[in-house]
């Protein structure tokens, strides 16, 4: 466990050395050295998480400071890990799934330049991530939480030179600077009241009986609320992910599906003690969560982009962890976390060997026919497919998303209402992604496959399918005969864990697995190959509805007006700055007064004269009069 | 002496007083400089007409010799102002003084 340290250090080690040597390494050596500081990492992890569940510290948290990183009197932040059940899973998803995808992209990525300059990002990012999951203090915490956001940024304009992905860098840094204001908000608040940010300390004060006043642990916990939000893409600050597809693909799947998108999800989990003490808080969660797991999953309905519809849906999935986290289902969030991101990333690399293989082509309308011409890409998209909508029995995300969905029924925040809107969006999950299903690989083929994918890719996706199927086996519900041991294992950390098997937790299951095979026969049905689209699909008012949810519910549109355009509008009114005015006219003064002194300097020798004469009779007639 | 002792004092400073106004307002209005050294002279000697009418008036030699220090002062003063006077002229080839303005500001 000692070990811990080197997590987080060899992917950041690997940043580094790609960014000062990149430029001079052929490109195998590069991306050998991207995978290779990632895969150590993941090694690492491994042999720690070993030593983790060999010998478990009595209190269940292993600690490691590194180094003091701030001492200013009584303010002190030390560098420290912190090693407890939540963040032991949250690393192995990470390293795991991060390695998968530097795997992925050492060859996905071999064409076109920056080569070197990806890896060095992507690493940074890995590094950011894990430092974010392991750190004990909230401004470590904060620090990989800003680390990620930049990595993103700088991923999401990685073809800089196209104006378009430029653009789309920006809003996503700029949608999530929101939402990191109110997170640095919300620190300050807590540190204000209990003069600490260590994680444990924090929580413990909080939940003492002579703790923090209500008003304080709502707002802080609903300040916390708005940089997950942020960060996680939920409403109202969604708008960021669809255009964050202006990136790779590979950073798509692990950056904006597999890991960064989900540490929204983990902050609230870490803090669920805040949480849990104001149910204000909680019901914002489990709100938010049930409307943007519709609102994504509506969205993606009508998407022509096969990356925008897989956007929608991570948006949507996440709605789902929002959730299970609202009503105090958390062991539900990180399992759906943790299966999420096995069968999104797998989504997002089985669709990159589409994109790649079609020449860069991304509407899913110019594609079709390709489930000969690409099989490993249709097979294992079948596959993350399937788990998503939550194929019963046979796939991971069936276990995740039935516990969330009992979750929202059952648990102290559960409520009839919420479990209608979850129960609404698994229906849509397996509509849009079967429906991206079929008209992928089905029907005749509009455009020539160019190049098939090679091992490393075939090698990524497969492990990935692997786990989208597996993952599941460690959370099957005590309803089925089994122990549950993943929501044992993190029992430790949330006090509840699964609930006891309660005779209706059969038929809900029974009723949730019927609707996702309900929502993959109405996909069937409507996008088979060979149906023709129905009358309706030809009105006006489908139409409207149509581009109503191919824009995201018009969210930009709106945001455009209510936000950007007033905000460009004053910046124009004010482009001579107002405060500026204050300091721009002392300097008009001096100026004026300079002019009206120096056009006393005629030199004219007898105004001079004139000048010195004038001065005297004046000196003398005061002297006279005084 | 007896006879300018017999003019009243305060017409001999009248006089004084004349006579450097007079120089001042050449100083003030001609243009040409040697004009100007000319009123200038005018002033001094104003002045120095207060002063011996001061010196008559309380019987002392202090302003007798005030008068003296004057005149070599004017021409000393006129020495330099004269040989100034020239250079303009041979730089300048005038010496109009509001001609010669090369230090305005």
């Amino acid at each position: 466990m000692s070990w811990l340290w080197l997590v987080p250090t060899l992917p950041l080690a690997g940043a580094l050395l790609l960014a000062l040597l990149g430029g001079l390494m052929p490109r195998r050596a590069a991306g050998a050295l991207g995978c290779l500081s990632v895969g150590l990492s993941w090694i690492v992890s491994l042999k720690v998480a070993a030593g983790y569940l060999a010998a478990t510290p009595a209190t269940g948290a292993y600690g490691q400071t590194l180094f003091r990183w701030i001492d200013v009197g009584t303010f002190r932040i030390p560098m420290g890990l912190y090693l407890d059940q939540l963040s032991l899973i949250m690393m192995l998803v990470v390293a795991f799934v991060g390695f998968v995808i530097h795997l992925y992209s050492a060859e996905y990525m071999i064409r076109g330049e920056g080569y070197s300059r990806f890896f060095c990002y992507m690493n940074l990012f890995v590094g950011s991530m894990l430092i974010l999951v392991l750190a004990d203090n909230l401004l470590s915490l904060y620090l990989g939480w800003e680390g990620v956001g930049l990595c993103s940024y700088l991923l999401i304009g990685f073809w800089y030179q196209e104006r378009a992905n430029g653009i789309a860098a920006q809003k996503a840094f700029i949608v999530a600077r929101i939402g990191d204001t109110s997170l640095a908000i919300g620190l300050f608040l807590l540190f204000a009241h209990f003069g600490t940010l260590d994680i444990q300390r924090t929580m413990s004060l909080v939940s003492a009986p002579s703790g923090a006043s209500p008003p304080v642990v709502i707002a802080a916990a609903l300040l916390i609320l708005g940089g997950a939000v942020a960060k996680s893409a939920q409403i109202p600050l969604q708008t960021w992910l669809p255009d964050a597809m202006a990136g790779p693909t590979p950073v798509s799947a692990l950056i904006h599906a597999a890991t960064m998108v989900t540490a929204g999800v983990y902050l609230i989990a870490r803090t669920h003690v805040l949480f849990s003490l104001s149910p204000v808080a909680m019901l914002a969660v489990a709100g938010i969560g049930a409307a943007t797991a519709c609102y994504g999953g509506l969205s993606a309905l009508a998407q022509r982009d096969v990356k925008r519809v897989l956007a929608y849906s991570t948006i949507s999935q996440i709605g789902f962890m929002f959730l299970a986290l609202g009503v105090g289902a958390w062991w539900a969030a990180i399992f759906h976390f943790m299966t999420h991101a096995f069968f999104k990333a797998l989504l997002f690399l089985a669709a990159g060997i589409v994109v790649q293989g079609l020449g860069e082509e991304r509407d899913m309308f110019r594609m079709g026919g390709l489930f000969t011409k690409l099989p490993v890409a249709a097979w294992t998209f079948l596959i993350g497919a399937c788990s998503l909508s939550a194929l019963p029995l046979v796939t991971a995300g069936f276990y995740s998303k039935d516990a969330i969905l009992w979750a929202s029924w059952s648990y102290r925040g559960g409520s009839a209402v919420l479990w209608a809107g979850g129960m609404l969006a698994a229906l849509l999950t397996g509509i849009y992604i079967f429906r991206a299903f079929f008209l992928v690989f089905f029907g005749e083929q509009r455009t020539p496959v160019e190049s098939k994918p090679g091992l490393l890719v075939n090698l990524a996706v497969v492990v990935l399918a692997f786990f989208a199927v597996v993952g599941g086996i460690l959370g099957v519900p005590r309803v089925l005969g089994s122990t549950n041991p993943f929501g044992q294992f993190l029992a430790g950390i949330f006090g509840d864990g699964p609930a006891e098997a309660v005779s209706t937790e059969g038929p809900f299951l029974l009723f949730s697995s019927i609707i996702s095979v309900i929502g993959i026969g109405v996909a069937y049905a409507l996008f088979k190959p060979g149906v023709r689209a129905p009358a309706v699909a030809r009105s006006a008012a489908y139409d409207a509805v149509r581009r109503f949810l191919l824009t995201g519910w018009g969210f930009d549109w709106l945001y455009d007006r209510v936000f950007v355009r007033p905000y460009v509008v004053l910046a124009r009114m004010n482009r001579a700055d107002v405060v500026d005015c204050l300091y721009t006219g002392l300097a008009l003064i001096a100026g004026a007064g300079h002019y009206l002194l120096s056009a006393t300097e005629s030199g004219r020798v007898r105004n001079y004269a004139t000048a010195i004469l004038l001065g005297a009779a004046l000196v003398v007639a005061v002297l006279l009069w005084r | 002496m007896a006879d300018i002792a017999a003019a009243p004092t305060s017409v001999m400073l009248g006089v004084a007083l004349a006579l450097f106004l007079i120089g001042m307002a050449g100083v003030m209005i001609r243009r040409d400089l040697l004009y100007v050294l000319m009123s200038l002279e005018i002033m001094f000697n104003g002045a120095a007409l207060a002063f011996v009418t001061a010196a008559a008036k309380w019987k002392q030699p202090d302003g007798q010799v005030m008068v003296i220090l004057i005149l070599v002062a004017a021409a000393a003063e006129v020495g330099v102002g004269l040989g100034l006077v020239l250079r303009l002229y041979h730089r300048f080839g005038t010496v109009d003084g509001d001609q010669i303005s090369l230090m305005k500001g």
